[in-house]
């Protein structure tokens, strides 16, 4: 199969990260990333199937591999080498079309579930996530036993897969994964203002995971104030378009807050805000910022992945502010109390929103270099979401 | 005898045409045969022996008893004043203010008055600093009454000094200043810097509270003005005086005193900028070469206290006391005496250098909003009879426009730049859509009430102040401004005059007619 792979070689983990401050392209050229026609991975068991990707998206956290900025806390969690892409939309062999739900769950692994029908993400104990038959990995895309979306075949076991609609085309398949994380931010968003009528939440960045927690909150909480900050025109508009109520650069997003809260400024910090602010950021200058802007005992959604921070957390600690990550999804406990796995609601959600609005450019495998230099300057270049498309390879 | 304003057609002959660019000026070239300039009237003569005039006027008042006879002992005396928004740029001390409130102070010192408070009638204005009121009512007023309480700043948003005199017949609620409203007398000490000013405006809007002035100061009130410097013709005098009728009734006598000044405007570092520019000498030409050279490389900040710290050498023309209404007419006339200037029809384009300063900046920042007001709510609006433009037509002003505000002086002004204008450019929406939260933020209520913050609603009504313009021009375009900024403002943005010009052709056509408006020194067009 062809395949972009990522080897473990520490020097050109290096020499990536190096590289990308100047530009992403020549980071993946040198990097540890390689194009490569290698062997598909084996089935475990009758339970895995083979998915031939259709399309697989561009994901901030694969772009943090691919320029050697990932933190050091995967190294247990990760097998090498291993095929990046997790955002999937594909073919089984039986020609049905799938969107894969990564995770690699108990299920996957064989493992007893923490509960009955439990989604790949649910528990309370990743044991499993670095126990056989599998290799580790958290998720396909990290995982040396299943491969990943950025090739022409990957595995992928019953628990993962959901069939869709013949209606739903691949530019919205491919955005399901990032709508369902969005759904589960935006559900731990809404679960800690449930005690008012009209929340007031802030998110802070309109990539694709902000715009699509920006969606989920609409949907899900209809009277909030939702206050968004995006740095750029392509963002701004989606991010009106998918319902915040209104949306400014982030520099002016602390004022945006401090309006909507009606409540004052002492020194640095509001002396309210939001409810709950999700940054969807996850750097230490949108953490600090959200912690300027949450309310006392309010709540941070860290949505975009953080790595190593500096950031002064007196304001957590006298504010009692929660700080709470928002890796993925499984199973949500809805605001009317039913429980619901978020990829089917990440399914309709993304038709209710036509998700392909996100989906900015394609490319081939072979052009991965261009693919994931825009990527890393989507924002800049107006782009939401670029994806690799494998509908025209050959080793299909 | 100072000239008569003056319309200059344009021919070849003509030298380039001085323009306002915030703080630095430039020179245009107006196109030949189609172009004309409105030059405001030179400098009436000032009043010799001020203090004899102002005393003159206190014992001789018009429709009302000499001051003296007003004042007994044991009375409540207030004297309110107008605040820093005039006059522009502020003037040379002693103030006018100063010189009528000590004349006032020393009758009620002769009656044996007592109990004497001196408020600054500030409406939703910026409170001011110490400094600002010793330059304004000068150190013996100062020293005598602010240490012990009684010069102070009225205060809007205090609910427990506010006094609901009542409703007009259209539902105006008339509140204004508690202690000005038990006051045996009050009197008011006003500077009529343009025909809006003064009447009733002096004690109805400034002494007053949003709840009352959201009556008045709303896109209805300035959309159906044509203009609000005629107060025949004005919806916002309309009010004011429906609000007088009623503080008439049930107010505090009303002692009216009006001062009006000359168009004096430029000290002499400065005084080629109110010149003719083919009068300039060869003086005048070096004064501004040298100027407009040494302001472009002068950073901004530098550039601003250079200009703030103008004070102009205007003085007083007129001073008229007694009754309200009819000081005021004898008021208006001394103003359009001065700046009234005969204009035979409309223009398709009119021009205007938009300069450092607007009644809301004062030693503080022409940000876009008020860059917004001076020139469509101000500039736009300082005609008689029909506006300068015709409608549909272009306005171009030059100002740099830059996204830049006070944080002390504006802070509201902020945020409904970037929340507000990001949503809608139109005066009506904006009102409908955001002018409640502002005006009840509790935050920007504390600024204002204890800081030197402008009121939280305040940004809405300088974009009112617009709103006639907004309604009536096919376009507006700004020159050597920061773009983005000004396509905020639902503006366009041109490099240079001649790219503005070109621009507004899309609108008017490839020959139209070009009016610029030459001001300061501050005028108004009668245009026939």
């Amino acid at each position: 199969m062809k395949a972009l792979r990522v080897d473990r070689s520490t020097g050109r983990f290096m020499l990536a990260r190096l590289v990308s401050g100047i530009d992403t392209g020549t980071a993946a050229k040198i990097g540890p990333l390689t194009l490569t026609n290698c062997e598909p991975p084996a089935l475990v068991n009758n339970e895995w199937q083979r998915v031939h990707p259709l399309l697989t998206g561009i994901c901030g956290s694969d772009l943090a591999t691919v320029e050697g900025h990932a933190s050091t806390y995967f190294e247990h969690w990760v097998s090498f080498p291993f095929v990046p892409g997790h955002e999937i939309v594909g073919t089984l062999d039986s020609g049905e079309r799938v969107v894969i739900e990564p995770v690699l769950g108990h299920a996957a692994r064989g493992a007893e579930l923490p509960f009955p029908d439990a989604a790949p993400g649910d528990g309370d104990d990743y044991a499993h996530l670095a126990m056989p038959p599998l290799e580790p990995g958290i998720q396909i895309g990290f995982c040396n036993s299943t491969g990943g979306g950025w090739a022409t075949e990957l595995i992928a076991h019953a628990s993962q897969i959901h069939t869709i609609a013949s209606d739903m085309p691949d530019e919205r398949a491919v955005l399901v994964e990032p709508v369902a994380g969005g759904i589960h931010a935006a559900l731990l968003a809404i679960s800690h203002a449930n005690k008012t009528e009209t929340p007031l939440f802030a998110v802070l960045g309109a990539g694709t995971m902000g715009l699509s927690a920006i969606a989920a909150l609409r949907k899900y909480s209809p009277q909030a104030t939702i206050i968004v900050g995006a740095r750029y025109p392509a963002q701004m508009r989606l991010a009106k378009t998918f319902g915040a109520t209104s949306v400014v650069k982030p520099d002016e997003l602390m004022r945006a807050v401090r309006h909507a809260a009606g409540c004052h400024v002492v020194g640095d910090y509001l002396s309210s805000g939001t409810h709950v602010t999700i940054d969807a950021v996850g750097n230490s200058d949108s953490i600090a910022l959200s912690l300027r802007m949450t309310r006392p005992r309010g709540r941070i959604v860290l949505m975009g992945m953080p790595s190593e921070v500096t950031t002064d957390l007196t304001g957590l600690w006298h504010r009692e502010t929660q700080l709470m990550g928002a890796y993925t999804y499984g199973t949500e406990t809805l605001p009317n109390g039913t429980k619901q796995r978020t990829f089917l609601m990440a399914i309709e959600l993304a038709n209710e929103i036509r998700a392909e609005q996100m989906l900015s450019a394609t490319y081939p495998l072979s052009e991965y270099q261009q693919a994931l230099r825009h990527a890393s300057e989507a924002g800049a270049r107006g782009a939401i979401k670029v994806a690799f498309d494998m509908r025209q390879e050959k080793l299909r | 005898m100072p000239r008569p304003g003056f319309v200059l057609d344009v021919d070849r002959s003509t030298p380039p045409i001085l323009f306002w660019r915030g703080e630095n000026y430039s020179l245009e070239k107006l196109p030949a045969d189609r172009s004309r300039v409105i030059y405001a009237p030179e400098p009436e003569a000032a009043i010799d022996d001020i203090d004899s005039a102002i005393r003159h006027a206190l014992l001789n008042p018009i429709e009302m008893d000499p001051l003296p006879t007003l004042l007994f002992p044991g009375m409540k005396l207030t004297i309110a004043f107008d605040d820093i928004s005039l006059p522009l740029p502020k003037m040379t001390r002693p103030d006018i203010r100063q010189r009528v409130i000590e004349a006032v102070l020393d009758l009620a010192a002769d009656a044996g008055v007592d109990d004497v408070h001196i408020i600054a009638a500030l409406a939703l204005h910026r409170r001011m600093t110490e400094d600002e009121l010793r330059h304004m009512l000068g150190d013996r007023v100062y020293d005598a009454f602010a240490p012990r309480g009684m010069l102070y700043q009225h205060d809007a948003e205090d609910q427990d000094n506010l006094a609901l005199l009542g409703e007009t017949p259209h539902g105006e609620e008339v509140e204004i200043n508690k202690r000005a409203a038990e006051s045996d007398l009050l009197v008011y000490v006003n500077i009529n810097l343009v025909a809006m000013d003064g009447g009733w405006k002096s004690t109805a809007t400034g002494l007053s509270s949003y709840r009352s002035l959201r009556h008045h100061h709303n896109t209805h009130t300035m959309e159906n003005s044509r203009s609000f410097m005629d107060q025949h013709k004005s919806e916002l005098h309309k009010s004011n005086w429906r609000m007088g009728e009623i503080m008439k009734k049930h107010g505090p006598k009303i002692f009216q005193i009006e001062t009006t000044v000359n168009n004096d405007t430029f000290p002499s570092a400065f005084d080629f900028l109110g010149k003719r520019e083919w009068e300039w000498n060869a003086r005048d030409r070096a004064k501004f070469v040298a100027s407009s050279a040494a302001l472009n490389r002068t950073p901004a900040r530098m550039r601003r206290n250079i200009f703030q710290s103008i004070e102009a050498p205007h003085q007083m023309t007129s001073i008229q006391a007694g009754e309200v209404e009819a000081v005021h007419k004898v008021t208006t006339a001394n103003v359009y005496r001065q700046q009234l200037v005969e204009v035979q029809g409309q223009t398709d384009i009119l021009t205007m250098g938009i300069p450092f300063i607007c009644p809301y900046n004062v030693n503080s920042i022409m940000n876009p909003i008020l860059v917004m007001c001076t020139g469509l709510g101000y500039f736009f609006n300082l005609y008689r009879n029909k506006p300068l433009v015709r409608e549909g037509g272009v306005i171009i002003m030059t100002h740099p426009t830059t996204n830049e505000f006070h944080p002390v002086h504006h802070p509201s002004y902020i945020d409904f730049f970037e929340q507000v204008l990001t949503e809608t450019t139109v005066p009506s929406e904006l009102e409908a859509r955001f002018e409640k939260k502002f005006a009840e933020d509790e935050w920007y209520k504390h600024l204002y009430r204890t800081g030197n913050a402008y009121h939280g609603v305040h940004p809405f009504y300088m974009w009112y102040w617009g709103s006639h313009a907004l309604q009536h021009c096919g376009k507006v375009i700004i020159v050597g401004g920061d773009a983005p900024t000004i396509r905020r403002l639902g503006f366009t943005p041109a490099s240079t005059f001649n790219d503005a010009l070109e621009i507004a052709s899309d609108v008017v056509g490839r020959s139209p007619t070009i009016t610029h408006f030459h001001t300061p020194p501050i005028m108004i067009a009668d245009v026939k």
